[in-house]
């Protein structure tokens, strides 16, 4: 029986292979249900191919086929706009397996702009996502937003205006960010709860934050490890953080270049980091109160090295800021680390291990005696911080289908 | 595989004719479970008349306990049966329902909420039929006539407008929503899978023509329903609006209904960590000290989720009362805030007693006024990890379908 299911199977996915059809969408008329017929009528392996246009929608866009591309005829001609939305928590939902979306932009959407829920190789290629009024907290929180995805590919993406992070991935496997650009979000980049991913090439710029590596407590996938943040520009977030209260990038100070929050063998190298004015690279603890036994709230086995640091840290904008810089000199080095190092979970014997390796000196160590406690800060400043080497995780690497797009 | 050669039988058994109703045709299931959906609802034989209000044999009305508020639309529910084939009782989750039964939902307004029997105007019928390869989802829209209900796969708007229960005009820009967001609500793991038909939400009275029951007694006394537990020994969920029912039960019992379909660990809003089915029981899953992952800007500057004694610092109170999409909650089925829902919310809220969350749904069953009253249901066992109570049964686990992967 299970060898039957099997074959049908088998059948059925080189069927649908053979009779890959194109449904093209041209505008006019009611974008909304042709959209959105095209995206339910496709089968395994079509192209809903959208003309170039201008497409007003009122309701959000699903896709929940598998294995289906979404194509618009340029990011610059193809435009998704959702200034009239009326429902849905997003522009586009993608649920479905191996989609990519492609070659077109999404505007105005009143919440997130692209979603993937729960996706196993969800590609998001030369897109554009923007709030035409420009960084303002009534803006969607995320522009392009996999979540509890796997294999996840952004390639050429550009996003402007999300009022939480630009190009946003949350608790996802396997992901690779490159050649895109984010600017005049809160967070221009932000890689939250996730595993193995590769971010680089891309320009972080005028965002509050460029580009963060987070882990938060109380989520179904914890335990964020190994990103590699390389070759990006990361330059002048001058943009004043504008994030409502409660969202976690609310607490990113204006002009910060990377920042790495309670998430284990970070490496950033390569990149060029200047003109943020809170800080180049900072390394801090979760600081709020959580409840979860599982959670570790400091960076550890964090690798600072071979970047290419200019301007930073000339006024840096979080809480007690001014008063550590002024106790090293006026301006803060570019790498900061809050030097909580000593955290034991609760129930366990011996305290994890905590290892930085920050060669980018000069580097602070505020010796915070506990996360966040910036009045126990006791600033020291020295050439460089090295507890030996942390092996770099290794190269992401997605499936054929994907890393050929 | 068990499950598969059951549900083949099941299907297989229909080869024995179902008795029609005089006059009528009997109710098409080879139509229900025919790959392509059919064009108009009447295809299907569900009723006898085309106006959708005679249920033909083998369908059912029933009524929940606390429903999903959508806009104060109207429900009629109704389930059919195929002949010959049984729902199985669970403690939790949707019955157990065989091939080819189908959940039919009928969204109405009457002209005045004050004389609701009145002019009532159909707009659309949800179906979720049970096919072989699992469930799926179609609507159907009424005509201006009421007399035929067409098949609208991508959604629509539709104007309504009417007089509320307190004689204010009220006008509704009614969305139909799209078959995949049927799924983004009926979703569980990622398949379509039914919500209201819980044996603790259908633990009530239907006012049948023959006379007031308990719709799982009923059904279990018409061979409806195998394994279910007298009503007093089953779960329960509270009645909403029955202010004789305690408040913690009802407050939980409507963000069951209203959000738990989608904050569960195996719902569309699994990645937020807020869960607030009825089965949830650790506080800080249900939003105590909670902070939001990905609300964005429906943080509405507040810092987290719920805060006993505070609704107006709990963020769930502010995306409740809210219709701004990027905003609301829930994301879909309503456009207007639903004032009573909120005030109930509200006041559980600022009225919340320790321990948080652990509210046992025997409680609720007590609350259910039996026809013995001297036989009073039973706590036995602990409490599990997700806090789930049996009424006078052995312990079971929380989820019988277990977490994936």
């Amino acid at each position: 029986m299970k060898t039957l299911l099997i074959a049908t199977a088998a059948c059925a996915l080189v069927a649908g292979a053979a009779e890959a059809k194109t449904l093209t969408v041209t505008p006019g008329g009611d974008a909304q249900e042709k959209l959105q017929t095209a995206l339910l009528d496709a089968k395994p392996g079509d192209t809903v191919s959208i003309a170039a246009g201008r497409y007003e929608l009122t309701d959000g866009l699903s896709l929940d086929i598998a294995g289906v591309t979404v194509k618009g005829a340029g990011p610059d001609v193809t435009i998704l706009s959702f200034k009239g939305q009326k429902s849905s928590g997003e522009g586009f939902l993608v649920t479905s397996n191996k989609v990519t979306v492609r070659d077109l932009s999404v505007e105005d959407t009143k919440g997130d702009g692209i979603k993937s829920k729960g996706v196993d190789q969800i590609s998001f290629v030369n897109l554009r996502v923007s709030w035409s009024g420009g960084p303002k907290e009534t803006n969607g929180a995320y522009g392009v937003y996999p979540v509890s995805s796997t294999n996840v590919l952004i390639d050429k993406v550009v996003v402007n205006g999300a009022s939480d992070a630009g190009i946003y991935v949350g608790q996802s496997k396997n992901i690779i960010v490159k050649n895109s650009r984010a600017e005049f979000n809160v967070a221009g980049i932000e890689i939250e709860n996730s595993m193995n991913a590769d971010v680089f090439d891309n320009v972080a710029t005028h965002n509050a934050g460029g580009i963060l590596v987070f882990d938060l407590p109380n989520l179904p996938q914890m335990g964020g490890h190994s990103t590699r943040i390389f070759r990006n520009k990361v330059v002048q977030n001058d943009t004043k953080n504008f994030a409502k209260k409660g969202a976690i990038v609310g607490d990113v100070p204006t002009g910060t270049g990377v920042m790495l929050m309670a998430n284990r063998n970070v490496h950033v190298f390569e990149n060029e980091i200047d003109q943020n004015q809170t800080a180049a690279v900072m390394l801090v603890s979760y600081t709020q109160k959580y409840d979860d036994l599982t959670y570790n709230p400091l960076p550890r086995d964090i690798v600072v090295r071979d970047n290419k640091i200019g301007k930073n840290g000339w006024s840096p904008q979080f809480p007690g800021g001014d008063v550590i810089a002024k106790a090293v000199g006026g301006t803060l080095p570019p790498v900061i680390w809050d030097g909580v190092n000593n955290y034991t979970r609760k129930g366990a014997t011996t305290p994890e291990v905590v290892r930085v390796r920050l060669l980018d000196g000069p580097v602070a160590n505020l010796h915070f005696s506990a996360p966040g406690n910036v009045f126990s800060a006791k600033p020291e400043t020295m050439p460089k911080i090295d507890d030996g080497a942390v092996a770099e995780p290794k190269p992401v690497v997605l499936p054929k289908a994907q890393a050929a797009l | 595989m068990k499950a598969v050669i059951a549900a083949l039988a099941a299907v297989l058994s229909l080869g024995a004719a179902p008795a029609p109703s005089p006059g009528s045709a009997p109710v098409a299931l080879k139509t229900l479970l025919a790959r392509a959906p059919a064009q108009t609802l009447g295809e299907y034989h569900l009723f006898t008349d085309d106006g959708a209000q005679h249920p033909n044999a083998g369908v059912t009305p029933y009524a929940l306990n606390t429903p999903l508020f959508s806009d104060y639309a109207e429900k009629q529910r109704f389930l059919y049966l195929p002949p010959g084939t049984k729902a199985r009782f669970r403690p939790t989750g949707a019955l157990d329902l065989p091939v080819g039964a189908t959940l039919i939902k009928t969204f109405a307004y009457p002209a005045d909420f004050r004389r609701p029997g009145e002019k009532v105007r159909m707009l659309e019928t949800r179906l979720l039929i049970h096919r072989r390869s699992g469930w799926v989802a179609q609507t159907y829209v009424w005509n201006a006539e009421q007399t035929e209900a067409r098949l609208k796969r991508a959604g629509t708007r539709i104007d309504v407008s009417f007089v509320d229960a307190k004689g204010q005009d009220r006008q509704i820009d009614y969305r139909v929503p799209n078959t995949n967001q049927c799924k983004e609500c009926h979703s569980l793991s990622g398949r379509i899978a039914p919500i209201g038909v819980k044996a603790r939400n259908l633990n009530g009275d239907f006012a049948y023509a023959e006379g007031r029951e308990n719709q799982l007694a009923h059904w279990t006394r018409t061979g409806m329903l195998t394994g279910a537990p007298a009503p007093d020994k089953s779960p329960r969920t509270a009645r909403w609006d029955d202010p004789s029912e305690p408040l913690d039960a009802r407050g939980r019992a409507y963000l069951d209904g209203n959000c738990g379909h989608c904050h569960n660990p195996h719902g569309m809003a699994s990645n937020t960590g807020l869960f607030l089915d009825l089965e949830e029981a650790r506080a800080v899953k249900i939003g105590v000290g909670k902070r939001p992952v990905a609300a964005g800007k429906g943080s509405g500057d507040l810092e987290v989720d719920l805060v006993p004694g505070h609704p107006d610092a709990s963020i769930i109170a502010y995306r409740m009362a809210s219709t701004d999409p990027g905003v609301m909650m829930p994301e879909l089925g309503r456009s207007v805030v639903h004032d009573e829902g909120l005030a109930l919310v509200r006041d559980y809220i600022a009225r919340m007693q320790k321990p948080y969350g652990r509210i046992d749904i025997c409680n609720a069953a007590r609350g259910y006024r039996s026809q013995s009253p001297s036989s009073r249901p039973q706590r036995s066992g602990e409490p599990g990890p997700r806090g789930f109570l049996q009424c006078g049964h052995p312990w079971v686990p929380a989820r019988p379908y277990g977490r994936p992967g």
